[in-house]
């Protein structure tokens, strides 16, 4: 609208399903939707632009790459005592998006960790890039890659092993977070551990492998990462989204969802009308999502920060009660059949002409943020997670490959299980190829390598089984007790598989991605006898 | 570019698709994919990466996988061609298919349709494979959102084996 | 896609020797096309310089594999699948069956050949290595006849081939002596299918009581052309392979070969890894002796 100065009734957008986003489809979309616009009113005709792939890597928004710096105070027992963390990141040519990623990233920064002093230092830069976007965990990543690489090495400082030195420092019920939010929820990360370790068979393994790494150019090794995700936006920014969503009662007695939310692949159509069907205890089939269509549906915000089902779909579930009210009101008795609901439904409609219940977001009492002091609850709620990576390191080709994964975490609640299942699988391979293969070669500014031929993502001969699990601990901020899950996953593989290749070979590497070329690189350096 | 209007340097193409006839006037260098998407209207079959690396664009020609991206229409002349839109002879989904949308092998679904054939191609030639060799399988087919796991599942069970 | 295919002419002569006729005709006009892997994306990232395109894909004269006694002749038309699943390259020349394997995709397999891969000429190429380590022989033939010629010498340079422009290569010749040979094959790439090599190794090896009666070891990637090590195969031949032997041998592959900074790896790298193939080649060698 700004861009056309024409107001909003004039100014229609349609979303169609568009494929996997992952964040970068969050801003960057309304430029091309821009030039577009500006070129229909310019000739009087219908306008289509379409990326090829290699215009789609170059220009548009990749992660923001970052570099994290700390120090830490630590007791004899392994226990934190306080820490100063640097956390730079690097926006591109213009800030878009960097406030706010530097804000979770900042947010994050000290992983599920209790700390009892900490100064954290953000800081985005502007270089000559294309701008740098969301990309799934937007900051998040990038900071626990740090701060779990860097327990592994407090671990080797103080003498503990990497288990120890993490079941030392979690965070529990009581304590409170970096930004001074207090843990309202009885968390167990030991527990979690524990499950973890038994699921990746780990201690067996790294005995395995201290024998066997003695022989032969194979190394193998086992890493940790412990972590944690807020979902939903950071700090107030779901207040000032003040997100909004309907469920209508159709004319042919069916309930159809009004959201803005996007359906690429992660299930938003699925669990909304799932969360719809609970709430008015109807058949699933009964349910229908209407296309987000500004002329159709409210604003529920945008479809990122691993919001949809948490908050949006809290909204609908709360729509959907408003409709069942309505209709009991006018006489539907409580326990209705979904024939009787549908019967009340079309009467509704026939006799009003419409049926509607609209639900907005209401901050929950309990949660604030405070923007000027950065304290306060950064999140309503937070999801927690062990996952730990055995990988193989050849040194013959100098090439680390992920042998196996066990990604635990907790959810809140599974909504659905396949499709959790499938967003944990998804995220960890985006997380293997983060670590391991996903390079983006700059020259001048330019990205060199914008084809699929030579920016190197995963294969399905490239990953090993990735095995998912799930803890349920209820939210109650989240719909039926939902958390937020999308992201989560990113935050994770990068500094397991990091962890892991220190200890199979003994060499520290605390960047990424982490090639072949450099683990040679540190390792000719290192040692320079021949490797057997 | 204008469909089906008389330029010089255009030709006809016939070949079959999806079991039906066709004959299309396209330049004999004019993407296999494009003439899918434009002239036959199957959109389908989608274009990832445009250089053959990502096999969104994955068809049966002549019951073989190909990348549609790199094959130049004259050189379908007189195939036979499958697409995703034919891989089902009816209104019926096949087991392969219902397998995709049982263990939750599609998400976004822009790799589906080439990773379905792909499947399908992997199943022809062997019935029961194991997990290796689905993964092998399917290493041209590019997958973002699923990290492979549960499409993994959907070929086994199809196949009637269980996931290892 | 960065061409418009308005620009561009595509005939298909349904012979052999139609198509020769055509290149003879107006030699240097046509570019041949087969199964169009390296063409079309050459096209589609709108860098094809040929306008004219001849497509010999589907010309019977260039398929199928002829098993003789002595030989085998592979039609140069034939796929990667064609390879990969024919019995006596298989069991045979696994060197080349396993690059037929790590080529691409399926889909780029059943349509990438092996003239083509050899005429593209690109030092990544994954079947060259196995060729030289083979003795391959290429026939080619024109409107003049036939010519067959060491396949050792085809390569002169960065995708410089000795081809005449009027020239296609008809049948790839490999002689049927490998069974009493340890076959090694190695591919190094960014991952471990559809990946352009950094460092890709095929060699072949005979041992005689302890001693080294036979060996060839072939590279791609580490140099403008596929190359042979022949100075470290003279070395080998008659000797013992002795643990002391590896850092010489090491230290050999890295003379030998030139290989390159570029977008996809490191001159050191390669370096590294293409000695550390070759000793595990060697290792292999030791072990293995001879075959049954």
């Amino acid at each position: 609208m700004a861009l056309l100065n024409l107001p909003s009734e004039k100014v229609r957008v349609v979303q169609a399903e568009t494929g996997g986003a992952f964040g970068g489809k969050e801003d960057y979309p309304s430029i091309i939707a821009g030039h577009a616009a500006l070129l229909a009113m310019k000739s009087g005709r219908p306008v289509k632009i379409i990326y090829d792939r290699m215009e789609d890597m170059t220009a548009t928004t990749k992660r923001h790459p970052s570099r994290t710096r700390h120090r830490t105070a630590v007791s004899k027992d392994g226990k934190i005592l306080g820490g100063e963390i640097e956390f730079t990141i690097d926006g591109g040519a213009y800030a878009t998006l960097s406030s706010v990623v530097l804000s979770r990233g900042v947010i994050h920064a000290g992983g599920p960790y209790y700390w009892p002093c900490i100064r954290i230092r953000g800081k985005a830069v502007a270089t000559s890039h294309p701008p740098h976007g969301a990309f799934r965990g937007f900051g998040a990543p990038q900071s626990l890659f740090a701060m779990e690489r860097h327990m592994d090495r407090i671990a080797q400082v103080v003498g503990l092993s990497p288990v120890e030195i993490r079941r030392r420092n979690f965070l529990k019920l009581g304590e409170t977070t970096t930004t001074d939010q207090v843990i309202r929820e009885e968390i167990d990360l030991g527990k979690f551990l524990d499950r973890a370790l038994v699921l990746s068979d780990y201690h067996a393994k790294k005995s395995r492998f201290v024998n066997e790494n003695q022989i032969g150019p194979v190394k193998k090794g086992m890493g940790i990462a412990a972590f944690l995700h807020g979902a939903g936006f950071t700090g107030s920014g779901e207040r000032y989204l003040a997100s909004v969503v309907g469920v209508e009662g159709c004319a042919d007695g069916t309930i159809r969802v009004l959201a803005a939310s996007t359906e690429f692949g992660q299930g938003t159509n699925t669990v909304l009308c799932q969360i719809a069907a609970e709430a008015l205890k109807l058949p699933y089939d009964c349910i229908q999502i209407a296309q987000p269509d500004t002329n159709q549906v409210p604003n529920s915000g945008p479809t990122v920060a691993s919001r949809t089902a948490m908050v949006v779909g809290n909204l609908v579930r709360s729509a959907a009660i408003g409709i069942r009210q309505t209709l009991v009101a006018g006489g539907l008795h409580d326990s209705y059949s979904p024939e009787e609901f549908q019967a009340a439904c079309q009467r509704h409609v026939a006799e009003h002409g419409e049926l509607r219940s609209y639900a907005r977001y209401d901050p929950p009492a309990g949660v604030f943020w405070d923007d000027q002091k950065y304290s306060g609850e950064a999140y309503a709620s937070f999801a927690w997670a062990i996952y730990i990576a055995e990988v193989r390191v050849d040194l013959s080709t100098y090439a680390a490959t992920v042998e196996d994964f066990v990604a635990l975490q907790e959810v809140g609640r599974v909504l659905h299980p396949i499709l959790a299942k499938g967003q944990i699988a998804g995220g960890v391979a985006q997380g293997i190829g983060f670590a391991l293969y996903e390079k983006v070669v700059w020259q001048n500014g330019r990205m060199q390598n914008g084809q699929m031929t030579n920016y190197i993502m995963p294969t399905s001969a490239d990953l090993p089984s990735i095995r998912v699990f799930f803890e349920e601990m209820g939210n109650i901020h989240g719909a039926y007790g939902a958390k937020g899950i999308g992201e989560l996953p990113m935050d994770g593989p990068a500094p397991a598989i990091a962890n892991a290749i220190e200890d199979a070979l003994g060499t520290r590497f605390d960047s990424i991605p982490l090639l072949p070329e450099d683990i040679f690189e540190a390792i000719s350096n290192s040692e320079p006898s021949e490797i057997r | 570019m204008i469909s089906n209007s008389e330029r010089p340097g255009q030709c006809e193409i016939s070949l079959a698709v999806n079991g039906e006839p066709k004959t299309v006037r396209v330049y004999p260098m004019a993407r296999l994919l494009d003439v899918l998407r434009h002239e036959l209207g199957l959109t389908g079959t989608k274009e990832g990466c445009g250089e053959g690396e990502c096999g969104s664009c994955s068809v049966l020609m002549n019951g073989k996988l190909v990348n549609s991206c790199l094959v130049p229409a004259l050189q379908a002349a007189g195939a036979g061609l499958t697409t995703i839109e034919g891989l089902a002879p009816g209104p019926q989904l096949t087991a392969l298919q219902a397998a995709f949308l049982k263990c939750g092998g599609a998400q976004c679904g822009i790799c589906t349709p080439g990773m379905i054939l792909a499947s399908r191609q992997l199943l022809d030639k062997k019935p029961k494979p194991t997990l290796e060799e689905v993964r092998e399988g399917l290493s041209g087919n590019l997958c973002r959102c699923t990290g492979y796991m549960q499409i993994f599942e959907a070929v086994m069970e199809a196949a009637g084996g269980n996931p290892e | 896609m960065r061409s418009a295919p308005a620009d561009f002419t595509l005939r298909a002569p349904g012979t052999l020797q139609q198509v020769l006729a055509l290149l003879a005709t107006e030699p240097g006009t046509w570019l041949p096309i087969s199964g169009g892997t390296d063409v079309m994306v050459q096209y589609a990232a709108g860098k094809l310089s040929s306008r004219q395109l001849v497509s010999i894909w589907n010309l019977t004269e260039l398929r199928g594999i002829e098993v003789l006694p002595d030989e085998v002749k592979i039609g140069a038309g034939c796929t990667y699948t064609e390879l990969r699943e024919h019995d006596v390259i298989a069991r045979e020349f696994p060197l080349l069956a396993n690059a037929a394997r790590w080529t691409g995709g399926v889909a780029n397999q059943n349509r990438g050949t092996l003239g083509g891969n050899i005429v593209n000429a690109s030092p990544a190429a994954d079947s060259l290595p196995a060729l030289l380590a083979y003795e391959a022989e290429l026939v080619l033939v024109s409107v003049r006849g036939e010519r067959r010629v060491p396949y050792h010498s085809f390569h002169t340079g960065y995708k410089k081939i000795t081809m005449e422009s009027d020239e296609l290569i008809r049948v790839i010749c490999l002689a049927r002596r490998f069974s009493g040979y340890l076959q090694y094959s190695r591919k190094v790439g960014a991952r471990n299918a559809q990946a352009i090599s950094k460092v890709c190794m095929a060699a072949l090896g005979r041992i005689r009581n302890g001693v080294v009666e036979d060996v060839r070891i072939a590279l791609g990637s580490v140099a403008p052309v596929p190359i042979r090590l022949t100075d470290i195969e003279q070395m080998l031949k008659g000797r013992r392979i002795e643990p002391a032997l590896q850092g010489v041998v090491k230290k050999g592959v890295v003379a030998a070969i030139q290989p390159i900074d570029d977008i996809r790896s490191s001159a050191r790298y390669r370096a590294a890894v293409a000695g550390n193939l070759v000793a595990e080649f060697l290792a292999q060698l030791v072990d293995g002796g001879t075959l049954a």
